[in-house]
């Protein structure tokens, strides 16, 4: 352990010191306030590992901390999985160049959050030990539909772990100067350490730092534009107005998506995507009953509505300073320098210098690293406990799952940067949109199906399932983004950038016909075992937790 | 679980009672979310110059209060969803539990 933490620190520093080397290309200076705090942040979170790794001992330790966690902590960490780079830097910068636009995309990404506390939260809680393929497989095939979770959690864990990778290695070129692919490997092998290490405990709370930290940064940041506009959104409205080009359509939806297909669709994926992501429905399992599950949610729900509150100001901020004279320093050649992700972070440095810039780029950094630290663990577990202890080797001990987690965490890190670096030009928010789109139709239909239908049956959730999941991916290629702009044709095949309004209602289509027509003896049993899993997604009676701890 | 213990639980006028309070309520709250939501997000597909209306002289437009609305009420329904389901539902989850304490 220790050797590897003075591995990181080595390199971290030589990374730097490469950095220091070129930063006459990137054309800027070496943050030295940045750097102090980005190391602290990493020597704390290390030193949380460290404690961490003496409590983590069993699986139950290594997936869920061992059910230890408050509904408060839960909540905050809920909330630190959500606000990642994309909505923290994407948001606020799609605000700066288009507006109103920006705030559509946040009412969004939080009305899913209500929905999975009256219909999910607690069933999730009574009937799941370690993943949601727990619920999903309750009474049915284990193999089928564990390997169906696993393809559904890894596809969007990938993807998201991709649009992170390559957030976290823009961020670092751009303020530290250092090579994207240090800055990338870098990521990659903090959240190797933290998460083989420390687990789900360790994951947990440098999420919940994280959250703490990013709050009060962003707080304070908008806090100090509304103060230089005496608190009033008004007067920052009218200079926002004056000094963007597209002048008062930034305060409506104006150019918001032309077609009424594509609004509906975006709506629903990042509606019901969110109760189908990964890394955020683990974390139901690791508070100790319902009740807390419940909390969990109230909180998450009540951080996340006010990042989105001061996300708006922050990003209407960004349009009024930026496009001033004195943001002027900010722009090379006409584009922000960076990329428009980095609206937010310019800012911070235009109200409170190269302290606060400091302070925030670390802070970005923070919620880059827990974010992946997250998904990492979420890929494993789908390997580690769905495909390998569920259906390569059901007899597996406890050390065998832990160890197989491990080495799993170690593959899903290296594939991580290998794909963060080949990605490297691929704009973020849009493979998160379709992490959201593919969670929305590949694990969201069979987890809700499984624990209210009780017509759901192993051929049905199978065939219906990877039905969604090849749907929603065949859809994106053949779309405008990918056909277009990234293969070159000349027309979409299909004509919508998101597809989720199709491919959901696809899905569920498809588990309804095939578990409809199942006539077989296992399909019989299988509806037959509805009512006792019925109850105890009711009332918890007979659930995992309860009795561990 | 054994098919007594289901059987048992199943035919307690508690469970049903619970049930059936909860789901109530879940698919009330979760109506009122999806009709807000849908209703903006319809808005923006087919109306959208309704929300581009500003609010007396300023250029605030309606659409700002209105994403204000969304957010607040999205937190409300999950205070008071979880002020029940922790409270009343709770207990008669617990009573059930204590019915049944002989079979588990």
């Amino acid at each position: 352990m220790l050797k590897i933490l003075a591995l990181i620190s080595i390199v971290a520093l030589s990374a730097f010191a490469a950095g220091d080397a070129n930063f006459e290309a990137v054309k800027r200076e070496l943050n030295v306030p940045a750097i102090i705090m980005f190391l602290v942040f990493i020597a704390g979170t290390l030193g949380i590992t460290y404690w961490a790794a003496k409590k983590t001992k069993s699986a139950s330790d290594f997936y869920t901390a061992g059910g230890g966690i408050t509904g408060f902590q839960n909540g905050l960490a809920i909330a630190g999985d959500y606000m990642s780079a994309s909505a923290f830097l994407g948001v606020s910068g799609l605000i700066c160049v288009r507006g109103y636009v920006g705030v559509i995309y946040a009412v969004s990404f939080l009305v899913g959050w209500p929905i999975i506390l009256f219909f999910m939260a607690e069933k999730l809680r009574n009937l799941g030990k370690f993943t949601f393929a727990d619920i999903a497989a309750y009474r049915l095939g284990q193999k089928e539909i564990r390997t169906l979770a696993a393809f559904g959690s890894l596809a969007v864990v990938i993807l998201y772990l991709i649009a992170q990778m390559v957030g976290a290695g823009k961020l670092i070129q751009v303020l530290f100067g250092m090579e994207y692919e240090y800055a990338v490997f870098m990521v990659g092998a903090l959240m190797i350490v933290y998460v083989t290490f420390g687990g789900m405990l360790a994951t947990t709370w440098v999420q919940i730092i994280k959250a703490c930290l990013l709050l009060t940064g962003v707080s304070f940041m908008a806090i100090m534009v509304l103060y230089h506009f005496d608190f009033s959104f008004e007067a920052l409205a009218v200079q926002a107005v004056e000094n963007h080009t597209s002048a008062e359509s930034i305060l409506a939806p104006g150019g918001f998506i032309s077609d009424p297909i594509s609004a509906i669709s975006l709506g629903m994926a990042l509606m019901l995507g969110t109760a189908g992501l990964p890394h955020v429905l683990m974390r139901f399992f690791t508070v100790g009953n319902a009740k807390e599950a419940r909390k969990s949610v109230v909180y998450a729900t009540g951080f996340v509505g006010y990042f989105w509150i001061i996300i708006t100001i922050v990003g209407f901020g960004a349009i009024a300073f930026l496009n001033s004279a004195d943001g002027a320093q900010y722009f090379v050649d006409g584009k922000l320098f960076g990329g428009n992700n980095m609206a937010s972070i310019h800012l911070s440095h235009m109200l409170g210098g190269n302290a606060f810039l400091g302070f925030i780029s670390a802070v970005a950094f923070a919620t880059i690293l827990a974010v992946v630290s997250g998904l990492t663990l979420a890929g494993a577990s789908a390997i580690s406990h769905d495909i390998y202890a569920n259906v390569i080797n059901p007899n597996a001990t406890d050390e065998q799952v832990v160890k197989i987690s491990k080495i799993t965490v170690i593959i899903v890190g290296i594939v991580g940067v290998t794909l963060g670096i080949a990605f490297e030009q691929q704009n973020i928010a849009y493979m998160v949109g379709l992490a959201f789109g593919i969670a929305a139709s590949a694990n969201f239909p069979i987890l809700f199906l499984s624990i209210y239908w009780r017509g759901l049956t192993t051929r049905g959730a199978f065939i219906g399932g990877f039905i969604g999941l090849i749907t929603a991916v065949t859809l994106v290629i053949i779309g405008p983004i990918v056909w277009v702009s990234i293969l070159g044709n000349d027309e979409a095949i299909f004509p919508y950038k998101h597809p989720a309004l199709f491919s959901v209602t696809i899905a569920f289509i498809g588990i309804w016909f095939f578990s409809k027509t199942d006539n077989s003896q296992r399909g019989k049993d299988e509806k037959e075992m509805f009512r006792a899993q019925n109850v105890r997604a009711n009332t918890g009676i007979g659930s995992a937790g309860a009795v561990d701890h | 679980m054994k098919e007594e213990l289901v059987d048992r639980i199943e035919s307690n006028p508690k469970y049903q009672e619970l049930v059936s309070k909860r789901t109530s309520l879940g698919l009330k709250l979760g109506a009122f979310v999806l009709i807000m939501f849908y209703t903006f997000i319809m808005t923006i597909a087919f109306n959208k110059e309704v929300l581009a209306t500003t609010i007396g002289d300023g250029v605030t437009t309606i659409a700002f209060p209105i994403a204000l609305a969304i957010l607040v009420l999205s937190f409300i329904t999950t205070l008071i969803y979880v002020k029940r389901a922790n409270g009343e539902f709770e207990d008669l989850t617990n009573e059930i539990k204590d019915d049944v304490k002989d079979l588990m």
